[in-house]
């Protein structure tokens, strides 16, 4: 089976972020950065998948050269190849473009795929919608925040989180999955892996090689403003007894707060 | 025009999606337009009046046996064939499950942008602006989007349900055939979690708890505090989830859900920024917690220092107690 496993790289979720108010952007200087969250899970998937089955696991990332530093670190996971597509582009928060940078990809480049995997968004721009783009635009079925995953032959049957429960989606190969948590417990690297991922080359894709016309990268999403929230003030903290301080509480819900 | 796409359950309407309606109403008066609705299954034409009531003025009807499990496949070609015959301005979906799965799809077969999770929207000269979280609210993005239909998703819990009128309104019936081999992945079954209990994103109350717990067995605390509000439902810090204390499914905060209930209750849990970005948005937070500098405190409207284990049930009895009256 042939597994394309899409990453990207973003600030840990730990960082506090900063606001460039006059470029509308995020200040990345001091952030640091990682492989999002999700897309590790959708990574190990892809690992187990291979042990299991056999195949290949190829990563592929689109963003600068940075993101070179994500794409090693899916190699020392165990991936077998890792791809840049490089986009230079600031973060446009338009999910259809990077959907069709990585349809065409694929077309391209990657024929014969069986199973497209995702995180089931990437933190930081929260948008989760290139995996089901990319499906769409690819005619692909799809499965997102799913939790457990099942491959035999050309179909795979899926979990996927919904409100209050779960769905189970029975998808023919080839397919686009997403990766929520509790998928599986991503591996870490080894030392052996990290220093064979030192070794590998990690080829480029330039936007250029895939044939796009002047106006199909053109960001829909103009953005207009971008802002840390207001700082929450300090509410009133009471101290003392529990079942006295209990009482206060409640009573303040009521006729302060006006909740209850 | 500006339509939303109905989302059924269980033989009804989503509350989220008649949040999305009322929203869409609201801004549609605005911009002097008007508001449609498009429901999407097998037997749903019962749905209408609902839709009516929450104020669209067209219910557009797309039956189908085909269409009576969701499918992404199946309802992106169902919705992009209402899109070609109606010509929304804007098309707003619940940012539920589906609603997530489906408007991204939706959205590329028309070549439209997406606004995700929107918590606000306002009409500037005439063109919607779309306020939506990243960093799991860490930061708020404000957009416009170029692409006709604007196509966004709405946060639920975070728009105001309208008043419900009963009155009449057209409806639209529109023939769509799904051809054979057209929908390659379908849902077979639905699974309830037992407990039948609303969704953190959904709750009017959250009940949240941490490290403090000091065990799974602990949470029955919290859920015996929850069991007191009509809708409310507990929640779980990243460490405690971590710990295998409670199902991931209840996590709040960066790599888990985003809430914004009514009433945000955190017990025993510090305040990890990752999980303040998660529930910052809650409209009240109280904090319980034996550590007076715990980072929980910076945001909460109220706290109480003390020992949760001691807290948690008083508090419960007196929330009976003013519940009841």
């Amino acid at each position: 089976m042939n597994i394309l496993v899409f990453v990207k790289r973003v600030p840990d979720t730990e960082s506090r972020i900063r606001i460039q108010h006059e470029t509308k952007s995020i200040v990345e200087e001091g952030l640091n950065f990682v492989v999002s969250p999700y897309d590790e899970y959708a990574m190990e998937e892809a690992l187990k998948l291979r042990e299991a089955q056999g195949g290949t696991v190829r990563a592929v990332s689109v963003g600068k050269d940075e993101a070179v530093v994500v794409l090693r670190k899916c190699l020392a996971m165990g991936a077998d190849e890792a791809f840049l597509v490089k986009d230079d582009s600031p973060e446009t928060y338009d999910g259809l473009r990077t959907a069709r940078i990585i349809a065409r990809t694929v077309e391209r480049k990657f024929a014969g795929t069986d199973l497209l995997l995702f995180g089931k968004q990437a933190v930081g721009t929260d948008n989760s919608q290139v995996p089901a783009m990319v499906a769409e635009l690819l005619g692909l079925p799809q499965a997102t925040v799913v939790t457990k995953l099942e491959v035999e032959g050309a179909s795979a049957t899926a979990l996927r989180e919904i409100e209050g429960g779960m769905e189970k989606i029975v998808l023919s190969l080839p397919a686009v999955v997403t990766a929520q948590k509790g998928l599986n417990e991503p591996r870490y690297e080894t030392l052996k892996g990290i220093m064979a991922a030192k070794k590998k080359d990690i080829p480029v894709v330039k936007l250029e090689e895939l044939g796009f016309g002047p106006d199909e990268l053109v960001s829909q999403v103009d953005v207009t403003g971008l802002d840390v929230p207001a700082q929450r003030q300090c509410g009133r903290i009471l101290t003392g007894e529990p079942a006295e301080t209990a009482r206060e509480l409640v009573g303040l819900l009521r006729t302060e707060a006006k909740i209850i | 025009m500006i339509a939303v796409f109905m989302e059924t359950r269980d033989g009804k309407i989503k509350k989220s999606s008649l949040e999305a309606l009322s929203e869409a109403k609201r801004r549609a008066v605005e911009m002097g337009v008007e508001t449609a609705a498009v429901l999407v299954g097998d037997a749903v034409a019962d749905l209408a009046p609902s839709a009516f009531a929450f104020g669209a003025v067209k219910v557009y009807l797309i039956e189908n046996k085909t269409l009576a499990a969701y499918s992404s496949q199946g309802f992106t070609l169902a919705l992009a064939a209402f899109v070609g015959e109606a010509k929304p301005a804007a098309f707003f979906f619940a940012a539920t499950a589906m609603g997530r799965d489906l408007a991204p799809r939706v959205a590329a077969r028309l070549g439209a942008g997406l606004a995700s999770d929107c918590v606000k929207i306002v009409v500037k000269a005439g063109a919607l602006e779309f306020t939506r979280p990243i960093y799991a609210g860490k930061a708020f993005l404000s957009l416009t989007l170029r692409s006709r239909p604007n196509v966004a998703t709405l946060r639920p819990n975070v728009f105001p349900l309208g008043e419900a009128v009963p009155v009449a309104g057209q409806v639209v019936k529109m023939d769509v055939t799904v051809p054979d081999g057209t929908v390659k992945g379908r849902v077979t079954e639905v699974i309830k979690e037992e407990s039948a209990e609303v969704d953190v994103t959904e709750a009017d109350v959250v009940v949240s708890g941490g490290r403090g717990l000091k065990g799974p067995e602990n949470f029955a605390l919290l859920r015996d505090l929850a069991a007191v509000f009509p809708r409310a439902a507990v929640g779980a810090s990243r460490s405690a989830v971590d710990s295998g204390w409670i199902g991931h499914s209840h996590q709040v905060g960066q790599t888990g859900k985003t809430v914004s209930p009514n009433l945000y209750i955190a017990v025993g849990i510090s305040g990890a920024i990752q999980h303040l970005a998660g529930m910052s948005s809650s409209k009240v937070i109280v904090a319980v917690n034996k550590d007076a500098e715990a980072p929980i405190f910076k945001v909460a409207d109220y706290g109480i220092v003390g020992d949760l284990f001691e807290v948690v049930p008083r508090l419960k009895d007196e929330l009976k107690k003013a519940l009841a009256e």
